[in-house]
């Protein structure tokens, strides 16, 4: 019956549009609502609650005239409204205001560390996804194997490392007790990036892929056992379809989409790893640069990185529903 | 080829030749299928039949050299046109199956790939087997699509398999599975999930298919009547063995074993009201069979002899007719035909208990699904509602009991009008109509007890004292069959006929003065359906329940139900007293519907022993 109905239905789908195109469309409207939400939220805790910014920012032994003097800088004597439009404003024309630590223009201090931690995630999860759909994919076709039993053991014991372990253990082998092959820390000369020395990525990368791996590898091996037990592979077998064929054109494609979903879910969490990843590896990225803002009380900083993370979470979401969607037929097509 | 050369030496040209096949749970001694042993010839198709459990599905994937995780081969051969499946490497198979050997799987929705578009799935085939350049791919295409009545457009090979009806997704396998011109092909169950309708169009296709090209075909069914309309010769299967084979006309006509006997009993006719005999009991697992016949234990003609070492695989008469039975040359006392069912008045007083649907129309979301359907249900009186799937039978049926509330017209019980949703109704009328589900597989919570899942509707609805509740459990579960022994156990320890008593139970446990099944033996084999069909009836009876029996089997009807209601693309065709619409039909639909019904009479007319 429902099959029916589902087909008749379907005829009306034109008009409400590809369902790719209303996935984008909704997701974005949340996303939109979620970024609004998220910066009412920082902006409350970091400039309006009790004991002002002027207050954080000179600490116990400042003198009234002295708080008088910066709050009257930073606008605080104007609304909470107001304060929050001017700020918003500034964001959204690029004038995200200067630092309360140098003076220098937030932007400017923010943009190259921005680019330095875009280089880390990005080849963080490159690697971590290849490893771990590469490595889920040979234990489901070894399962139960020795191979399997190994990895599977070293993946749950890895999940229960906090990153500054597995950090701090990968300093100690490769870069001062064990092996001195490798910088202990990644200390960037200011003006230069972080791809004009790949030897100073290698830890801090591998400190990543090591923590993402072990939740990739998992699902990709769940999805992938799935896929090769169901009736379609049995039957790509029946049909006398070479080895190699049964397990990349059918077997794959369908272990896809629920990987899809945990690659994405840890993009998101390296977005967060970095932090100690960098302050351990004293690496210059965003990471850094919110821990310093935050111990040096610079508002605006921790603003500014506050919501491009923000941003990216979001952004990032959409983008995983949508590639995992457009990877199922089922869903992305209507009857 | 040196397939042909085996070929030609051969006097008779037996295409498959099974000898002794033996599966193992891997790593054991354990058989699952042991002794199986049969021949058939180019353009014969051979039906292999069984309850489930049987080890039907292992044998059928055995013939092209496969065997499911957890098993393996422990010996025998399966020899196709002279040479050996089980002895060939993996390469050798991969060249075999699909080219030589072809399989049609028993759902074609997960059988084919969800994330691959049909025409890829056709194509390959061919591009794994084909020298390039015999035919172009895409015109081989288009050929094997026109001999399964498949239009291949550009737009349908696009198709996912999702956006295709079942019967569609079941002739793209049957092309599939016909594309290389294979010398056997091996259908598991390929109707199952198709209406009776579809399935004849099938079963016409493959016919004639095995016909043209002088493919040898392994029909494997738990259908009787489906494999009396296509096979030349009939394999029986119990429990890992083949207990009787012949030729089809015999062992439907003249059947030797107790067990075809009784499968033959439980399988219902459209022509006849006819009481149907389940099989009780299980067949026994792999590991758990008995020293003797497997079949004693469930036999009604069981001797001592039996239970102290399997019975030989004899021939009887002409040779052509194998029984494994040591009573299998005694004459037969228990008839084959079943009996009918006493004529009985069907009341016709408007007193409590009456349903009556007025002008109902029903939508999913904006698509409408019935229109203005109007039936009755008297007290004492079953009211069978047939039609294809998408008809909207179980629209209907959830509409009466509140399930789906998108409707609009009158539904009164009793006199007294009801809400659409369950949620709007009054607690007594909710008693008073229950609902039995179609897939006991999943209509019952897996983490609650038997006497749990029972108790929660009268928790619900009653005020009794635990330990008259529990009184009533029990009672409820006496009454559909079970011992009191299944209170504490969970749905997955159960047989799928337990657990649709186990439904049953729940729904009768408050007392209901209608109930409303909804195919409820569609996911049973047959010997268990029969045993339900039963249960129903006689519960009916002595409970007086007015009943709702929603189905698409027409034979099932004959068996249960005093009115008919023949429904298609949500309207009524026809209603009226059973035996008038299955013998008087007056609508061309319905004509045709029982046209479609494969009939078990056909095939056994030839079988003079029992007339």
């Amino acid at each position: 019956m429902v099959t029916v109905d589902a087909r008749a239905t379907g005829a009306g789908r034109g008009r409400r549009g590809h369902p790719i195109g209303r996935l984008v469309v909704s997701r974005l409207g949340g996303g939109v609502i979620t970024l609004i939400i998220v910066s009412i939220v920082v902006f409350a805790a970091t400039q309006i609650l009790p004991g002002n910014a002027a207050y954080a920012v000179l600490g116990h032994n400042a003198t009234p005239a002295r708080l008088h003097a910066l709050e009257l800088q930073l606008g605080l004597n104007r609304s909470a409204a107001a304060q929050y439009a001017a700020w918003i404003g500034g964001l959204l024309t690029g004038k995200a205001g200067n630092s309360l630590a140098n003076g220098q223009p937030v932007w400017a201090l923010v943009a190259p560390r921005l680019v330095n931690s875009a280089v880390l995630v990005a080849l963080s999860g490159l690697a971590g996804a290849l490893i771990g759909v590469l490595l889920g994919a040979i234990a489901a076709l070894r399962k139960d194997s020795l191979f399997d039993y190994v990895l599977s053991v070293v993946s749950l014991a890895v999940t229960a490392l906090p990153e500054f372990v597995v950090a701090i253990s990968l300093v100690i082998l490769f870069a001062t007790v064990v092996f001195q092959v490798l910088p202990a820390v990644s200390v960037l000369p200011p003006g230069t990036w972080a791809w004009q020395q790949p030897e100073l990525l290698v830890l801090p990368i591998a400190t990543l892929v090591i923590v993402v791996v072990p939740y990739i590898f998992r699902m990709m091996r769940a999805a992938m056992i799935e896929a090769l037990e169901s009736e379609y592979v049995e039957m790509a077998r029946l049909k006398g379809l070479p080895a190699w064929r049964v397990l990349l054109v059918h077997a794959l494609p369908n272990a896809v989409p629920p990987t899809v979903q945990v690659i994405g879910l840890n993009l998101l969490y390296l977005a967060g790893g970095i932090v100690v990843v960098e302050y351990v590896f004293d690496f210059p990225g965003i990471g850094q640069g919110l821990v310093n803002a935050v111990s040096n009380r610079d508002i605006p900083v921790i603003q500014l990185i506050v919501v491009i993370l923000a941003a990216f979470y979001v952004f990032m979401n959409i983008l995983t529903d949508v590639v995992a969607l457009l990877a199922t037929p089922r869903r992305r097509i209507a009857r | 080829m040196m397939v042909g050369a085996a070929h030609a030496l051969r006097p008779q040209p037996a295409r498959l030749v099974v000898e002794n096949l033996r599966i193992v749970v891997a790593g054991t001694s354990t058989d699952v299928v042991d002794e199986v042993s049969f021949t058939v010839r180019a353009g014969e198709v051979l039906g292999l039949v069984g309850e489930s459990g049987s080890g039907k599905t292992t044998v059928a994937l055995a013939l092209l050299g496969y065997h499911r995780r957890g098993l393996a081969v422990g010996g025998g051969r399966v020899m196709l046109d002279g040479s050996d499946l089980l002895a060939m490497s993996a390469e050798e198979l991969q060249g075999v199956r699909g080219a030589m050997v072809s399989y049609v799987p028993q759902d074609p929705g997960s059988a084919l790939n969800p994330a691959l578009p049909v025409g890829l799935q056709l194509g390959e085939i061919l591009g794994a087997h084909q020298d390039p350049g015999v035919s172009r791919d895409a015109d081989r295409v288009t050929e094997v699509l026109a001999e399964a009545q498949l239009d291949a457009t550009r737009e349908f090979l696009r198709r996912y398999p999702h956006q295709l009806s079942g019967g569609q997704q079941q002739r793209v396998a049957i092309a599939m599975a016909f594309a290389c011109r294979p010398r056997l092909i091996v259908l598991d169950e390929p109707t199952t999930g198709l209406d009776v309708t579809t399935q004849r169009h099938v079963l016409e296709t493959i016919r004639s298919l095995c016909r043209s090209y002088g493919v040898a075909a392994v029909y494997v069914s738990h259908d009787l009547a489906v494999i009396g309309q296509l096979a030349q010769q009939v394999a029986v299967m119990y429990a890992g063995r083949v207990v009787e084979l012949g030729p089809t006309e015999t062992i439907f006509g003249a059947p030797a074993h107790p067990y075809t006997r009784a499968l033959l009993r439980a399988v219902p006719s459209p022509e006849r009201s006819e009481v149907l005999e389940g099989i009780e009991g299980q067949a026994p697992r792999p590991g758990r069979r008995p020293t003797g016949c497997f079949f004693a234990p469930r036999c009604p003609d069981v001797l001592p002899i039996c239970r102290e070492s399997p019975p030989p695989f004899v021939p009887l008469l002409a040779g052509a007719h194998l029984v494994r039975c040591v009573r299998a040359e005694e004459p037969v006392t228990r008839s084959v035909i079943a009996r009918t069912v006493p004529a009985s008045d069907p009341p016709t007083s408007l007193s409590s208990g009456t349903l009556e649907v007025r002008d109902l129309s029903a939508r999913y979301g904006p698509a409408p699904v019935l229109y203005e359907i109007d039936l009755r249900v008297g007290p004492e009186q079953c009211v069978a509602i047939v039609g294809e799937s998408g008809s909207g039978k179980t629209t209907l049926a959830r509409c009466v009991v509140g399930l789906h509330d998108n409707w609009t017209g009158n539904v009164d019980f009793c006199g007294e009008p009801l809400a659409c949703g369950a949620r709007r109704r009054t607690k007594g009328s909710l008693q008073r109509i229950q609902y039995v589900f179609q897939n006991p597989y999943t209509s019952l919570n897996p983490r609650k007890t038997v006497g749990q899942i029972i108790d929660q509707p009268l928790e619900h609805f009653s005020h009794f004292s635990p330990i008259e509740r529990e009184r009533r459990v029990v009672a409820e579960l006496e009454d559909v069959s079970l011992s009191s022994d299944f209170l504490g156990r969970y749905p997955d320890q159960l047989s799928g006929g337990e657990r649709q008593r186990v439904a049953l139970a729940r729904a009768l446990v408050v007392e209901p003065e209608l109930l409303v099944c909804d195919e409820v033996t569609s996911a049973l084999d047959v010997s268990v359906q029969a045993i339900i069909v039963e249960l129903l009836r006689r519960l009916q009876r002595e409970r007086n329940l007015a009943m709702l029996f929603i189905t698409h089997n027409l034979a099932l009807v004959r068996s249960i139900a005093q009115t008919v209601v023949v429904l298609s693309a949500g309207k009524v065709v026809e209603q009226g007293p059973v035996e008038e619409v299955l013998e008087r039909p007056r609508e061309t639909y319905t004509i045709r519907l029982l046209e479609d019904i494969p009939k078990l009479a056909e095939t056994r007319t030839n079988g003079g022993r029992w007339r």
